[in-house]
């Protein structure tokens, strides 16, 4: 039985009637891993060991008659930028390359309590920026559907390992779609939360007001159980939300009849692959059909989101990677002469292109004489977006649209172009500016690659989101296909 | 020479006096190991985020209002852009267009006049760590950073530009200092850096309006050091205008040791700071209610407490203004009076030989070992005539050295006034026998003489003597 390809609930239900046990479901992923790893490259470090050795404690407690969380035993994939307390977290960056926390991030406390097994570290692109992984200074992650195209980014290593069965489940990062826009390109489910509703602390920051850690998984059920793991207020994080964070679960009863769906046609339009539209267009149908009631609306300042994007997220990632200097930890340039060279030094050494580009671009941004024109400038259309949304969602339960423009590309394709590399994520960003729940669900394919659908909620929606994904997964077998 | 003058606006940092920092729960008790009193978060380790301490806000709007600001209603959080090895960040958490606290003021007084100085703003910060360098910063092969400090809270307190001499920015920073530590949020320890003053002093012909170039003068560790340097500076500037020359903007240091003030960076080379809003904090939204009930918990103030100790003891002007120097000292001060009602007395004997022994020792009143209630009861001794006022002077100093009661210094050293007339009786007979040289000059008109007599009555009882009896009983005798 290839356990690997199962998803949590079913492993859950096999756990607890006894018909396999923990060390098992996680040897078989680690059997998975050995025998695709060379080619998908999705993790930087597995922790194979600590996984066994936590596996068997499951398997003691339930020897030992407790009852399993709905987690417990079950294999997570961890995105390269939370910490793990004596586990390397290097963000993919040779600047931390050696970097071993001291702490856990807040969500791997709760996978600990939760009892989920930890399989590694996944790949990413460098401080989660970039829309293809191909910005990882370790090595590039492929898309387990076709080994020569990108799995997407940031959090393609978390993507490709629940795709191609080397986890269960993972945990990525959106910024700007980098959860949303991989699970689009490696067809599995993939959510960001409402800001605020999971724990940021622990993520190593690439901007924080846009930064949301987020589940993947193979279908929209699994989604919901890790999400409620994850969920929550943390005295931490002084912007997470206190919040009574509801059973995720008790939201899939597969009824949508008389929801509210509205379709932005900026979400449709030129810019988005026609076959890709196609895709949408169908589940749209499939959305009719079980009752729902949509309709075209608009997000009229969409085409405003990718500039906005572009100042406010390296403007707080300039600041959030002023740490990485040397003085502490990490990298640091061996020959410097003085303190100031050895800033200079490490960092040009140490940061990839895509990074440096960031910083220097918001570095600029905050610059005094330019503060107004450019940075202020994007906080002020940031709340038009958000106005956008409020309005929206005045009329509407949920809206819908592609998640990514196209479907994975080839690796090298749009590498040296950034600003081509930037429009992959036109369709997810307004999200994070708005800091709404949006989630992607396999909605079908396109040359044999999988293409996203992304349904958006209300502050704190989650629940109504991923009622309407499961009764869209309910309704098609998307989902249920599987690479290679 | 043209008439100059001065005009100087002082910046104090003061470290508040809570527990745990500002954005962490470790501690920021001083003098540990370095790197002792540290945790992720404000090592500002990868992932780590800042969360308010409370205590800090309720602290900052303490000393607002003890300053008399505006408290805002919305104030947030911003972030302070540079890189140095002991800002673990590489950002400081500060507060950039948003204080907590603006437009207050206080008043000084300096030669016998009054003056009102503006609060422009009072802001929270974290404090920074330290470099230990081995040798100097030129010339060390490498440095150690302690990071016990990072994340200590802070606020800055910034004047207006209304100082016009060295005098006035003293008397300023002494009413400053006095009003924060009323208020308890701060010992304002200046030696150990829980207060800390950078002055920007420029100097204009009088009567131009428009402000000279200014230099910001840094590191002055004490009252004294901080009158030094902004006299020397003004002096400097004044120097320079009358030669002809223009004064640059810069950042200069006062040497102690060589009595002048030194060139740090110019301005060219100065930091853009690149402030924006820390997203990590949520903004600070402030209840006036909360601010009424800080308000409420107010104590006297310095001000108000001199006025007070001179209309309800009658105390002079000037014994009530150093007695209210601290609040320490001023709580002294009453607990003494309550006990002993004498208030003139009283404050003469602090003023006189506690501070003169405090300053001696070092001692600030919290480290004195006579309580208030001893000193009282030292000056009932003297008050029935137990002890005569030469013996208190030595049960005191007694006293301070050991923290004896004074009933305890008169037995053991058997200092108990002798006003047993028979047996002063008898040593003035003695003396009178034993100095017919004085007697003669005395009944000669030498009215001088007989102080010489008495001396030597109170040196034969080792002062034990009641100088009143000793000088009735000799006077007696002689003009018999
Ligand atoms: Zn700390």
């Amino acid at each position: 039985m290839q356990l690997h390809y199962l998803t949590a609930h079913q492993l859950h239900d096999m756990l607890v009637s006894k018909k396999i046990s923990a060390e098992e479901i996680t040897r078989s992923v680690f059997d998975r891993i050995e025998q695709v790893e060379e080619k998908i490259r999705a993790y930087v470090t597995l922790t194979k060991e600590q996984a066994v050795s936590c596996a068997r404690l499951v398997d003691k407690a339930r020897m030992e008659g407790e009852a399993l969380p709905p987690l417990a035993g079950i294999p997570v994939a961890v995105k390269d930028n939370m910490c793990t307390k004596g586990v390397r977290t290097t963000c993919a960056s040779k600047i931390l390359y050696n970097y071993i926390p001291p702490y856990n991030a807040t969500v791997m406390e709760h996978l600990n309590e939760a009892r989920a097994v930890m399989v590694g570290k996944t790949n990413m692109d460098e401080f989660a920026m970039g829309s293809s992984c191909e910005n990882s200074a370790l090595f590039t992650t492929c898309n387990p559907w076709d080994t020569n195209r990108v799995p997407g980014g940031s959090s393609g290593g978390s993507a490709a390992a629940v795709a191609a069965g080397e986890a269960i489940l993972a945990l990525g990062s959106d910024t700007g779609g980098s959860i949303r826009q991989p699970a689009s390109f490696c067809g599995v489910v993939g959510m960001k939360p409402t800001y605020g509703a999971v724990s940021r602390y622990g993520l190593v920051a690439y901007a924080s007001s846009l930064d949301q850690i987020g589940p993947f998984a193979r279908d929209v059920t699994d989604c919901a159980l890790l999400l409620n793991v994850i969920c929550g207020h943390d005295p931490l994080d002084s912007t997470s939300a206190p919040y009574d964070v509801p059973d995720y679960t008790s939201f899939l009863t597969g009824d949508i009849k008389g929801v509210k769906i509205g379709v932005p046609r900026e979400y449709m339009g030129e810019g988005i692959d026609p076959a890709v539209r196609e895709v949408i267009k169908k589940a749209i149908d499939i959305f009719t059909g079980l009752g729902a009631v949509l309709e075209e609306t608009t997000l009229p300042h969409t085409e405003y989101a990718l500039p906005a994007y572009y100042l406010i997220a390296p403007a707080e990632a300039s600041s959030n990677l002023a740490r990485y200097d040397g003085v502490r930890y990490g990298y640091r340039a061996e020959d410097a002469g003085d303190l100031v060279d050895m800033f200079v030094k490490t960092r040009s050494e140490g940061f990839g292109p895509e990074v440096k580009r960031r910083i220097m671009l918001g570095t600029y941004a905050l610059s005094a004489g330019y503060y107004d024109a450019y940075y202020n400038k994007a906080l002020k259309v940031r709340t038009l977006i958000k106005a956008d949304f409020d309005r929206a969602f005045e009329q509407f339960d949920l809206l819908l649209g592609p998640t990514a423009p196209v479907t994975a590309f080839k690796r090298g394709e749009k590498v040296n172009d950034p600003l081509q590399m930037y429009m992959v994520d036109i369709c997810t960003l307004a999200v994070n500016l708005a800091g709404i729940p949006a989630i992607s669900i396999p909605a079908g394919m396109v040359d044999n690659l999988p293409v996203g659908l992304q349904l958006m909620g209300r502050p704190f929606g989650e629940g109504d989101i991923l009622r309407a994904a499961y009764a869209f997964e309910q309704n098609t077998d998307h989902h249920r296909k599987l690479p290679e | 020479m043209a008439q100059y003058e001065a005009v100087i606006g002082l910046e104090v940092h003061v470290e508040l006096k809570t527990n745990t920092k500002i954005f962490c729960h470790s501690s920021t008790e001083f003098g540990a190991d370095p790197n002792h009193h540290v945790c992720p978060v404000c090592l500002g380790l990868p992932g780590v985020l800042p969360v308010v301490n409370k205590k800090v806000v309720e602290y900052a709007i303490k000393a607002g209002l003890a300053l008399n600001c505006q408290i805002a209603s919305f104030s947030k959080f911003d972030r302070k852009n540079y890189y140095y090895p002991d800002l673990p960040k590489n950002y400081q958490i500060s507060q950039y267009d948003l204080p907590i606290a603006e437009h207050g003021h206080l008043e000084i007084n300096v030669n016998g006049t009054d003056k009102r100085i503006g609060i422009t703003r009072v802001h929270m910060e974290e404090d920074a760590g330290k470099l230990v360098h081995q040798g100097t910063i030129s010339t060390t092969p490498y440095s150690l950073v302690d990071y016990n400090r990072t994340g200590v809270p802070l606020i800055e307190i910034v004047s207006e530009p209304d100082m016009t001499s060295a005098d006035e920015a003293v008397a300023y920073l002494e009413k400053l200092k006095a009003i924060i530590q009323y208020t308890g949020v701060s010992d304002c320890k200046m030696q150990e850096g829980s207060l800390r003053c950078d002055a920007n002093i420029s100097v204009r012909p009088v009567g131009q309006t428009e402000l000279g170039t200014k230099a910001e003068l840094k590191n002055m560790n004490s009252f004294k050091a901080l009158h030094k340097a902004i006299s020397y500076e003004i002096e400097r500037q004044m120097e320079v205008l009358e030669d002809g020359e223009k004064v640059v903007q810069e950042t200069r240091t006062w040497d102690e040791a060589r009595g002048v003030t030194l060139s740090m960076r110019s301005k060219e080379e100065a930091h853009d700071y690149r402030y924006f809003p820390d997203p990590d904090l949520a903004p600070l939204v402030i209840a006036r209610e909360w601010v009424d009930e800080i308000k409420a918990s107010l104590p006297e103030l310095p001000d108000e407490r001199r006025k007070r100790l001179v209309s309800a003891y009658g105390l002079p002007e000037y014994d009530a203004a150093v007695l209210t120097t601290t609040r320490e000292l001023a709580d002294y001060y009453e607990q003494c009076v309550e006990l002993f009602n004498n208030p003139k007395l009283v404050s003469n004997w602090i003023m006189g030989d506690l501070a003169r022994m405090m300053n001696a020792s070092g001692q600030e009143i919290g480290d004195v070992r006579i309580s208030p209630a001893q000193l009282a009861k030292m000056l009932q001794l003297l008050d029935k005539g137990t002890i005569s006022g030469k013996i208190a002077k030595t049960v005191f100093e007694e006293m301070f050295n050991t923290g004896k009661d004074p009933g305890q210094v008169v037995e053991e050293k058997g200092l108990v006034q002798i006003s047993d007339a028979g047996l002063i009786d008898k040593v003035v007979e003695e003396v009178i026998a034993a100095n017919p040289k004085s007697v003669e000059d005395y009944r000669a008109g030498k009215e001088k003489a007989i102080g010489f007599l008495v001396g030597q009555v109170m040196k034969s009882t080792k002062g034990k003597a009641n100088p009143g009896m000793v000088n009735k009983l000799l006077k007696e005798k002689l003009d018999k």
